[in-house]
């Protein structure tokens, strides 16, 4: 056996034919590293038929229990190919090893395995479809169960929790402030800047004013604000939940007598309930400015004849109209957001779905509710 | 290693090579120093139990041994490699060749078991899924789970399952370094010593080198072959449990006589 000579030496495996029994003498070392080539060579071994055989260890160098799996695998191939077959280990250690794996081998049925194949996949979109109406029954009851907390907690005010709530005021307004103020101011001037090129046309300028003031107090201030709110604030209580929840942090809480929707939902619900709306204020009046500023430029109506227009032509009702909704887009976003947490399961990547799924949930549902109020708005002429 | 009772070290170290080689390590986090001139050798082939109080750096020193943690000052060889400089691909080679059991398991929460075991089969060697997945079985079952855990994910299983599963997995690349930091706490007795077991037969048809930190004094007393006490910020002393029974350091004495000590040297 020359190649068990050399070092660091491959499994080698050779067959010797004895008068009375074989022997298949395994050589070099028996370890993972090098298990595929031994693997071919054992499927290859063709020992000569009706003798015992004995698979030889003696002169392995090392045996890993990947090699002695190896061992016991061609063990078990010839045996039932109607040998008999004994393994000679060569030492006590090895011997030992080659019982521990040939106690764990495991039986095929057993097996664990893989979760694929197309029925995995078929039950994975029934399961989908199910879960859709569980999916709203649960987010409703989670909504109610909020909700019940929130006016529980509103009625009586010193169960507040103020450290939590002011923390998240500050986390999810004061800090959402300067991204609102700028991007409102954008769209106004996109929009100022759109308006201006068509109204031209019928030479019909000042009504950029109109335009511009309706659009952004009615639907555009609020409805910004909330996607990015729901960006921001929705993905962040999202998985900062989901991850208290896989760090048990939240069953910790239960056992503590600290109830989680009171010390971790309510004062995030409430914070963005007050929040949103003082934010959907900054977007309208840094939005005004933005189209004021463009109609400036772009037409020639001055600052002052742009709050002259702005006070004729646009009633308080479209602030307010607009403004209605603040409280709702608030408690989606922040319940969405805090649902998803809570739904958070086992591993890290489930946070980040949830994260995900806050989000895009979030913002399909305000776009809805926006939907919803502005029928309404209309059918009462509002 | 001044001041401390050194006669212990001498024994063994002459012949034997040393795996790890740990010199004047010292490991700080703000003002708080974890370790200061702390010296180890780790010998090839042996199980080396570490032991010491809560919050004496025992995981710390698991860390920085495998890179997890970067000294302030010091030396590590591991293979005869000094593991703080060199390259990254250098770095790789070596950590093929050892591996690690956190304390609380630490499996991929996002795999099941079987694939957290297969993950560095995957990464490291060249096996066909149908041999990954009979060696990741195979595995599964070695460290004394049943079968259908392979399938299960991390959130799924018992704390001590979790362990076995981590040591699986610390195993799938056949190493010659194991770290194991706390490997039989969680586990009930019968495991923990089918365990120990496991570990011993490893170790011995193997050659594995068993880094070991443990308070389980059964481990200690039953495939320790040798002790090092983490105490005052360095390795105070190390030898086998035999000597370990002389030594007079007060938190030794207590640690080696104290009741749980005796009943476990009472099985013996
Ligand atoms: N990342 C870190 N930042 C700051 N301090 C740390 C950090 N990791 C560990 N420590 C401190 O180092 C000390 C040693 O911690 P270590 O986890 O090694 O203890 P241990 O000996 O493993 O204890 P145990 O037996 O409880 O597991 C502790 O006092 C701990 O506070
Ligand atoms: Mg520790």
């Amino acid at each position: 056996m020359a190649a068990t000579l050399t070092s660091p030496a491959p499994p080698a495996l050779a067959v010797e034919d004895g008068p009375d029994r074989a022997v298949a003498r395994f050589g070099g070392r028996l370890v993972v590293a090098g298990l595929v080539a031994l693997e071919a060579a054992a499927a290859d071994l063709r020992p000569p038929a009706g003798k015992p055989i004995t698979l030889d260890l003696s002169e392995v160098e090392a045996l890993d229990t990947a090699g002695a799996w190896l061992v016991l695998q061609l063990k078990a191939r010839l045996e039932a190919s109607g040998a008999s077959v004994e393994i000679a280990p060569g030492d006590p250690a090895r011997a030992a090893l080659i019982e521990t794996v040939a106690r764990a081998l495991p039986d095929a049925e057993e097996d664990a395995g893989g979760r694929r194949g197309f029925v995995a996949w078929l039950e994975g979109v029934g399961a989908g479809v199910v879960g859709v109406k569980d999916t709203a029954v649960s987010l409703l009851g989670f909504l109610g169960l909020t909700l019940a907390r929130l006016t529980a907690g509103i009625l009586r005010p010193w169960t507040l929790r103020k450290a939590a709530l002011f923390h998240h005021m500050q986390e999810a307004g004061f800090n959402a402030f300067p991204i609102v103020a700028l991007m409102s101011f954008l769209i106004g001037i996109v929009l100022g800047f759109q308006g201006a090129s068509q109204l031209q046309q019928f030479g019909a300028e000042v009504f950029v004013v109109n335009l511009i003031a309706i659009s952004l107090l009615r639907e555009l201030g609020i409805l910004l604000t909330s996607i990015i709110v729901a960006g921001r604030s929705g993905s962040a209580f999202a998985a900062s939940i989901g991850s208290m929840k896989i760090r048990e942090e939240i069953d910790a809480m239960r056992t503590l007598g600290l109830d989680p929707i009171d010390v971790l939902v309510v004062p995030r619900t409430l914070a963005l309930l007050i929040m949103l709306p003082v934010l959907g204020f900054i977007s309208n009046m840094a939005g005004l400015i933005g189209g004021g500023l463009m109609a400036w430029v772009d037409l020639g109506v001055s600052p002052g004849m742009f709050v002259t227009r702005l006070y004729e032509t646009t009633g308080v009702w479209h602030l307010i109209v607009g403004m209605v909704k603040a409280p709702f887009f608030a408690v989606v976003i922040a319940v969405v957001g805090c649902w998803q947490g809570m739904l958070v399961g086992g591993s890290a990547e489930s946070v980040g779905q949830r994260t995900t799924q806050a989000v895009v949930m979030a913002i399909f549902l305000v776009i809805v509710i926006d939907a919803v109020f502005s029928i309404f708005f209309s059918e009462m002429g509002v | 290693m001044d001041g401390s009772p050194d006669a212990l070290h001498a024994a063994p170290a002459a012949e034997r090579e040393a795996v790890i080689k740990v010199r004047g390590l010292v490991n700080q986090f703000g003002p708080q120093v974890v370790h200061e001139n702390l010296d180890l050798d780790v010998y090839r082939g042996e199980v080396l139990g570490i032991v010491g109080g809560s919050g004496t750096g025992k995981s710390v020193l698991l860390r920085t041994i495998v890179g997890l943690n970067r000294p302030r000052a010091g030396k590590i060889e591991v293979f005869g490699q000094d593991v703080l400089s060199i390259s990254d691909k250098e770095r790789r080679e070596v950590e093929k060749r050892w591996g690690v059991l956190f304390q609380d398991g630490a499996l991929f929460s996002s795999l099941t078991v079987l694939e957290n075991i297969e993950a560095p089969m995957r990464e490291h060697l060249k096996l066909s899924p149908a041999l990954m997945r009979a060696l990741g079985n195979l595995k599964v079952r070695l460290v004394g789970l049943p079968g259908f855990a392979g399938s299960k994910y991390p959130s799924e299983l018992s704390g001590g399952m979790r362990k076995r599963a981590g040591l699986a997995r610390a195993l799938a690349l056949e190493p010659e370094i194991v770290f194991l930091d706390e490997p039989t706490a969680g586990l009930d007795p019968i495991g923990a010593a089918a365990f120990d077991d496991l570990i011993k037969q490893l170790q011995e048809s193997l050659g594995l080198t068993v880094f070991m930190v443990t308070h389980d004094l059964d481990s200690l007393h039953a495939i320790c072959d040798r002790i090092a006490v983490l105490a005052e910020k360095k390795v105070l002393v190390t030898g086998s449990m035999k000597d370990m029974l002389s030594v007079d350091h007060p938190w030794v004495h207590e640690y080696f006589h104290g009741p749980r000590a005796r009943a476990a040297q009472g099985q013996d």
